[in-house]
């Protein structure tokens, strides 16, 4: 069947099998291997990304049923060269170690910051309970976002301020192409 | 990787569009809507449809409405809606106690009410919601709606009365003055389904005893309402010793399994205290305190 769904702002359309999983498409089909696929049981959230804005776990969705929607994935949160604040916060609190749960966790930051741009602790922890990080602990993921939050500008203004010397390009492609 | 077996997929473009695909295909058909259930038994060729009928596009299906004294939900509302309406949670506490403990927040994002129902999984959290609620289920087909009391609704575990080219439409909840309703669960980590569960809705009458109570387990093996726990309150201005013998009771009705998620007599255990501490919110709540 055919399939087309904006990715990260782009149309893309294929012509799939309806059994074909939304993170295999985006994995295997349009080759964009920043979504990770770890459980397979809805259980990890390693494979999270945002439908229609709604973080959603790609493994246990159908990509025919994103069919007509949008769908924003780690390699499309990043503007050009600037890395998203999230990204920066990630980098900054030290929030990943092997990055495989990372793009996940900032997909769901994302949406989170959208909706409550201050999250208490409580509302971060709440807010990623449904996704595992086997490397960090979640505190410096928390750190991470709560990074992100109060520094809404992000990018190199932000790091500059928080005196690093952020190098943009590197950390994303570790994150994104992991 | 687990991917399931090959199946053939549409996307309905109405209620009677659903009805008309779920007929023409037959029994091999399944609506799909949140899909958090079906696709992960899917991958484990648990279920093996031919068809899959999308029903995510009927937008008419999702919606929270009051109508008189009875709450009205679609079957196509979404956990993380029902856990965010502020209408519910004042009108039926029982469902944010539930909808908090089901599953994880992206999860939730997907997973339906009417999937959950239609489910039938004996570990579901809002089948016990609904039940002591005393919600009815609208299902339609092809000659028109039919109304279901929760009893008539599951016939048993992962089996409803939906027939295969019917579709639950919505649920619908009286609005009772004087009650309030609550819902406790044990898991064994956050987003993990129940190793036993209770949930308890009270009605008072103006002279403060209970005219009416209702008491529900998860995953304990009781399918029905603990009715002999409800009939030692039922009728009484609640003290302790009620409670503390209506949790008795509930423990000695349920029929557990032993597993990797306890014992037999842990989960009677459970089975008694939460529904001892529902209980007591529940009241609590109806007498305007926060337990
Ligand atoms: C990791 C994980 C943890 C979970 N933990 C819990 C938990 O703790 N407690 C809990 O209660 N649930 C839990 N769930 C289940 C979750 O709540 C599901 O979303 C829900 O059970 C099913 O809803 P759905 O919309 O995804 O249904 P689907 O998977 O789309 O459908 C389930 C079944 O219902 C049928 N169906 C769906 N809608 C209709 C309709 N309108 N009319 C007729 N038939 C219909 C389908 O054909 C299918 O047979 C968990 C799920 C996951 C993946
Ligand atoms: S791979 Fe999707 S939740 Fe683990
Ligand atoms: S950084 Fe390795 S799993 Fe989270």
């Amino acid at each position: 069947m055919l399939v087309t769904m904006t990715v990260n702002g782009t149309e893309v359309a294929r012509d799939i099998e309806p059994r074909v999983l939304l993170v295999h498409f985006l994995r295997e089909e349009l080759g964009m291997t920043g979504t990770h696929w770890g459980c397979d049981t809805s259980n990890c959230g390693a494979c999270v990304v945002q439908l229609d804005g709604t973080p959603v776990k790609s493994c246990t969705v159908l990509a025919a049923m994103a069919d007509g929607h949008s769908v924003k994935t780690v390699e499309g949160l990043a503007e050009g060269g600037t890395l998203d604040p999230i990204q920066q916060g990630f980098m900054e609190e030290h929030g990943l170690q092997c990055g495989f749960c990372t793009p996940g966790m900032m997909l769901t930051t994302n949406a989170l910051l959208k909706e409550n741009p201050n999250p208490t602790e409580t509302d971060i922890r709440e807010a990623i309970s449904g996704q595992i990080c086997r490397c960090t602990g979640y505190a410096t993921i928390v750190r991470a976002v709560q990074w992100a939050a109060e520094h809404p500008a992000g990018g190199d203004a932000a790091a500059a301020e928080a005196g690093t010397e952020a190098s943009v390009a590197e950390p994303e492609k570790e994150v994104a192409g992991a | 990787m687990q991917i399931p077996a090959p199946f053939d997929y549409a996307k309905a473009t109405s209620l009677d569009d659903a009805v008309a695909l779920l007929s023409r295909y037959g029994e091999d058909a399944h609506v799909i809507a949140g899909g958090h259930s079906l696709l992960p038994m899917m991958k484990l060729r648990l279920a093996r449809p031919d068809w899959l009928i999308d029903i995510n596009d009927l937008h008419e299906l999702d919606f929270i409405r009051r109508e008189g004294d009875v709450l009205v939900v679609g079957a196509l509302t979404r956990h993380h809606t029902l856990l965010e309406s502020e209408e519910v949670q004042a009108l039926f506490p029982i469902i944010g106690d539930a909808e908090r403990v089901v599953a994880d927040p992206i999860v939730r994002n997907r997973g339906t009410l009417g999937g959950s129902l239609c489910q039938a999984d004996p570990a579901e959290d809002l089948s016990t919601v609904c039940t002591v609620l005393g919600a009815e289920a609208v299902v339609h087909g092809a000659s028109g709606d039919r109304v279901l009391s929760m009893d008539q609704f599951h016939v048993g575990p992962y089996e409803t009365a939906v027939a295969f080219d019917e579709v639950l439409t919505e649920v619908r909840i009286p609005i009772r003055p004087r009650s309030s309703s609550a819902y406790e669960k044990v898991e064994r980590r956050v987003g993990d389904w129940a190793v036993a569960a209770a949930g308890a809705s009270v009605t008072f009458a103006d002279d403060g005893t209970l005219a009416d109570v209702a008491i529900g387990t998860t995953a304990v093996g009781l399918e029905t309402r603990a009715s002999a726990a409800e009939a030692v309150l039922r009728g009484k201005v609640p003290t302790e010793e009620l409670i503390a013998e209506a949790g008795r009771l509930t423990g000695e009705a349920v029929d557990p399994m032993a597993d990797q998620r306890g014992s037999v007599e842990y989960k009677r255990h459970l089975a008694n205290e939460l529904t001892q501490r529902t209980l007591r919110k529940a009241i609590a709540r109806a007498q305007g305190q926060e337990a």
